[in-house]
């Protein structure tokens, strides 16, 4: 007999099978993933879940008799009060009793099980894309990492490729006919057990004149000539930035409720897991403001509430602070989404727009301004007047792609607005 | 020092070793068990599952249905509504067993008991085993088996592939030749002969035969429809193997997934056939193993007690009015034939006398079993052995469902008038022959449009599930590439009950 530990071998088998499933019932997964991530808060999408897709698509058929027709006998355990000849009325569903049956009752109708996070996020983010990926490359390129790349006949000793130089001295060695040490040693011997012997001097002579000419030979061939000399060659190449950082910006004046908070909430955790399928790693700075900005923690920044009035230039001067102290832009990739209810001081609207067409959005790989509104809105939508905000931001929207604006009013319509902002091919991109 | 083999719930391979030859010695000596040689793995859960989806077999081609089956199961586990089983037993030589790292070591002794020695025995004795599948070959065949699958599809596509499984999946059960014993398949045969196979069409492949001219106004005889049968060797119940001899339009790659799928179905074929047997010479085995090892005092009370709450928990078998009701338990009833089987043959009844004359008061109870499980199946086994004492003891009746009538009816219960119909009626319920709806091959129109024309032989009126009959009828005209027809014919009087036909997909599937 035998014992074998099988329990470190690789996990994820079936990993392969899964895939093919979830390619093969792919139509009906999307649709419930986008039903499942309407119905639930978008903090619970991060988990991953539970998926229910009906089980025709997957439905696996094979010739079976039908339970409704014909005749069919059965025997059956535990009879408690029957006689022969006793008749039972019929169970409602139709009979299904027998042994054969129930074999597939389960998972007919419908089929549950579980996606992981990545599966549900690969889904749920499917067909997205970070914009400006080609001015993305451009500031990639600024900070490089050494690669290497073939041979090179030039370099310092500590790159000499030991391998390749042998290589090149044996083939030269052989083409060139250069004398094994070893063949000399074993003339020699010859020549010398010959003397010893007292053999014909002309032969001894012959082999004098032999063994010198070999020896010649081998010093005008070096064992290694500087043209077998190899170095490892090693490239600059551009290293991609993997790392991002995200700038919640949120006013969070009296003006905005609870409602309008939520929603910005919204958009910034999708906006989140967005950025980190993307890189390694995503640092998230929190900046609020009143009249004044500060960079704050998350429970605060979506939690307490300020008084003050609304200048939105503090926190994109606040934003500038933080990103030179801490995030260096050959070092990270920044993003910025930020939400208000539109209400600025019209005095700072000037400054808000130089600041950010001229200090922020050059830095920036996106800027979303997410322009929240009340749930219900008394006037129609044709009298609704554009907020200060919106005003002064669509004039910079205009000239520039960096920035996307778009109005949110339901929570239905933040993971549209999204897809909307990302979705593979902009119009506009 | 204790006697015990182990004591509380943890184990090591030390224990695991010990336990294993007190088992040996007692199953063995004892019981005269035969086995091949033993490879016992340690398994996680997950990897439990893995094997779960992958039809028990430790080695698999991919295919979606796998990882559905896997989600399903991963997803009952995971809400608790089902439990995982023990262990898994392979068919193969050396006898791989699974057993899961959270069984407890009493539970490891039952399971080495069970599937080690009970169902290897059984692998190693029964007849439809040695005759129809190669313990040798299995796992060397499925290397192969997942190999070419995958090659496939790296040369053909994701999708070509599938489409050709699906197909043959839903034909599995239609893939299996009920008489002749297959030739065993070998690994370096099949390799041999696939690369023959290419090797040789490319060798004949001349272009020139191309622009050879076609002989004009030659126009084939309509063939009788006696020999164009005896040419496609009609009627063929193995629809698969039809299809992949003779099937116009598939191509090589084609037939032999075909041929794998096949040669899998013939595998498991006796495993269907012996379902009960197999269960219920395992369970008897790890039944007498535990007694024996709790007698001679190598197991303590605690652990004795910890593995009659289990195997009690196996052998539950509902009434047939209780919500957990599921059929017949093939354990329960498996080892409730068993031991009624020993106590004929050590202590019999006149009643038994009367019925079970040849093995009644003969003696060594083992003795006729282990005869019993290398000579039958499922439905002659119950035909020959199931005595009136178990039908009494286990309350059997048999119920009448007609669909015309608004009532079922109980023909027979368990006393004199009912015990030898019961007896019948339960061997039919085992026989696969009897379950599986009788579908065949009996034309096809060679000179006119190929339509392949099946019947369904319907026996009390049974008919198929149209829907699905409907689908797997588009599969077999899609791997035909012409128009299929499936007729259900009364076996009663050859009426045309119902007609199913699918047209084959536009575009020949490659």
């Amino acid at each position: 007999m035998n014992i074998i530990d099988r329990r470190l071998n690789p996990p994820g088998k079936s990993l392969a099978n899964r895939q093919r499933f979830l390619r093969r019932a792919r139509e009906q997964v999307v649709k419930a993933v986008r039903d499942a991530s309407a119905k639930r808060g978008i903090q619970d999408i991060e988990n991953g879940d539970r998926i229910t897709i009906p089980a025709g698509g997957v439905h696996e058929p094979s010739f079976r008799r039908a339970a409704t027709s014909g005749q069919r006998e059965h025997v059956l355990p535990g009879n408690k009060a029957f006689a022969e000849g006793d008749t039972i009325p019929r169970p409602p569903e139709g009979g299904g009793r027998g042994s054969q049956g129930a074999a597939d009752g389960e998972g007919e109708d419908e089929f549950r099980f579980v996606l992981s996070r990545d599966e549900f996020l690969d889904i749920f983010l499917d067909d997205l894309e970070l914009p400006d990926l080609i001015k993305h490359k451009i500031k990639q390129a600024q900070a490089t990492t050494l690669m290497r790349a073939g041979f090179s006949v030039t370099g310092s000793p500590n790159t000499l490729n030991l391998v390749r130089t042998m290589r090149n001295s044996l083939s030269r060695r052989i083409a060139l006919r250069r004398p094994k040490p070893e063949d000399i040693a074993a003339l020699e011997q010859e020549r010398a057990e010959l003397e010893a012997e007292g053999g014909d001097p002309d032969a001894i002579r012959a082999m004098t004149e032999q063994i010198e000419l070999l020896r010649r030979r081998s010093r005008r061939v070096p064992y290694i000539d500087p043209v077998d000399v190899r170095y490892n060659r090693y490239q600059a190449v551009p290293k991609p930035i993997a790392q991002a950082v995200m700038f919640c910006l949120m006013d969070v004046s009296g003006s905005m409720t609870e409602h309008m908070k939520d929603l910005a909430k919204r958009f910034y955790i999708l906006l989140y897991l967005f950025l980190r399928r993307r890189y390694q790693a995503v640092d998230i700075v929190f900046i609020r403001h009143t009249h004044e900005a500060k960079e704050v923690d998350e429970p605060t920044f979506f939690y307490s509430t300020e008084t003050g009035g609304t200048v939105v230039s503090t926190a994109l001067v606040e934003m500038q602070r933080v990103l030179k102290e801490r995030y260096p832009i050959e070092d990270w990739n920044i993003y910025a989404a930020q939400a208000s209810d539109g209400d600025n001081l019209i005095s700072d609207n000037a400054r808000t727009a130089a600041l950010l067409r001229d200090g922020i959005l050059p830095l920036c790989q996106y800027f979303a301004y997410i322009e929240v509104a009340a749930e219900y809105h008394t006037g129609t939508g044709v009298f609704e007047r554009d907020t200060e905000l919106w005003r002064t931001y669509r004039m910079i929207a205009e000239a520039s792609q960096t920035l996307a604006m778009r109005r949110v009013r339901t929570r239905r319509d933040i993971f549209p607005v999204f897809r909307d902002l990302f979705a593979r091919n902009r119009a506009h991109a | 020092m204790s006697a015990l083999l182990f004591e509380g719930a943890d184990w090591d391979y030390d224990k695991l070793w010990r336990t294993y030859d007190a088992i040996e010695a007692i199953a063995v000596t004892e019981l005269g068990l035969d086995i091949y040689p033993n490879q016992i793995e340690v398994i996680t859960a997950e990897q439990m599952l893995d094997a779960y989806s992958s039809i028990g077999m430790p080695l698999m081609y991919k295919h979606w249905s796998f990882g559905k089956r896997f989600a399903r199961d991963e997803a009952l586990y995971r809400r608790g509504l089902r439990g995982l089983a023990y262990e898994i037993v392979i068919n193969s030589s050396p006898c791989l067993s699974y057993i899961m790292e959270e069984n407890s070591m009493m539970l490891q002794a039952v399971v080495m008991a069970h599937a080690a020695f009970g169902h290897n025995h059984f692998f190693k004795n029964n007849n439809l085993f040695q005759q129809w599948t190669d313990a040798r070959g299995i796992l060397d065949y499925l290397d192969f088996a997942k190999g070419y699958v995958a090659r496939c599809e790296e040369r053909h596509g994701h999708e070509a592939v599938e489409r050709i499984l699906d197909a043959a999946h839903a034909l599995m059960d239609h893939g299996v030749h009920r008489y002749p014993r297959p030739r065993t398949p070998d690994l370096r045969q099949e390799e041999t002969r696939e690369r023959e196979r290419r090797e040789y069409q490319q060798r004949i492949y001349n272009d020139l035969w191309r622009t050879v001219p076609k002989r004009a106004g030659v126009v084939q005889e309509p063939k009788a429809v006696s020999d164009r049968k005896k040419l496609l060797d009609l009627p063929e119940e193995n629809i698969l193997y039809f299809l992949e001899k003779k099937s116009p339009r598939l191509k090589q790659w084609q037939r032999e997934l075909l041929r794998i799928v096949r040669h899998i179905a013939q595998y498991f074929y006796p495993q269907k056939q012996t379902k009960l047997m197999n269960e219920g010479c395992a369970t008897a085995v790890h039944y007498a193993v535990m007694t024996r090892l709790s007698e001679r005092g190598l197991i303590g009370e605690g652990a004795m007690l910890e593995f009659l709450q289990s195997h009690t928990s196996v052998i539950f078998q509902p009434d047939f009015d209780d919500p957990r009701y599921n059929g017949l338990n093939p354990y329960t009833f498996g080892f409730n034939m068993m031991q009624d089987i020993r106590r004929i043959a050590e202590a019999p009844t006149d009643e038994d006398r009367a019925w079970f004359p040849e093995i009644a008061g003969q003696g060594d109870g083992w003795g006729v079993l282990r005869e019993a499980w290398a000579a039958f199946r499922d439905e002659s086994f119950i035909l020959q052995f199931l005595s009136p004492n178990l039908i009494r003891k286990m309350r059997l009746f048999h119920v009448r469902d007609d669909s015309d009538e608004p009532v079922l009816r109980v023909e027979r219960i368990h006393d004199e008038r009912g015990y030898r119909a019961i007896r019948q009626t339960l061997a039919r319920q085992h026989d696969l022959a009897y379950l599986e709806p009788d579908i065949q091959i009996v034309d096809v129109d060679l000179a006119g449009d190929r339509r392949l024309i099946l019947h369904h032989r319907v026996t009390h009126g049974q008919l198929l599930e149209p829907t699905d009959a409907r689908s797997v009828l588009r599969h077999i005209a899609a791997l035909w590439g012409y128009e299929a027809v499936l007729l259900e014919v009364s076996a009663a009087n050859d009426a045309v009950l119902r007609e199913h036909s699918a047209s084959a997909p536009p575009v020949a599937i490659d």
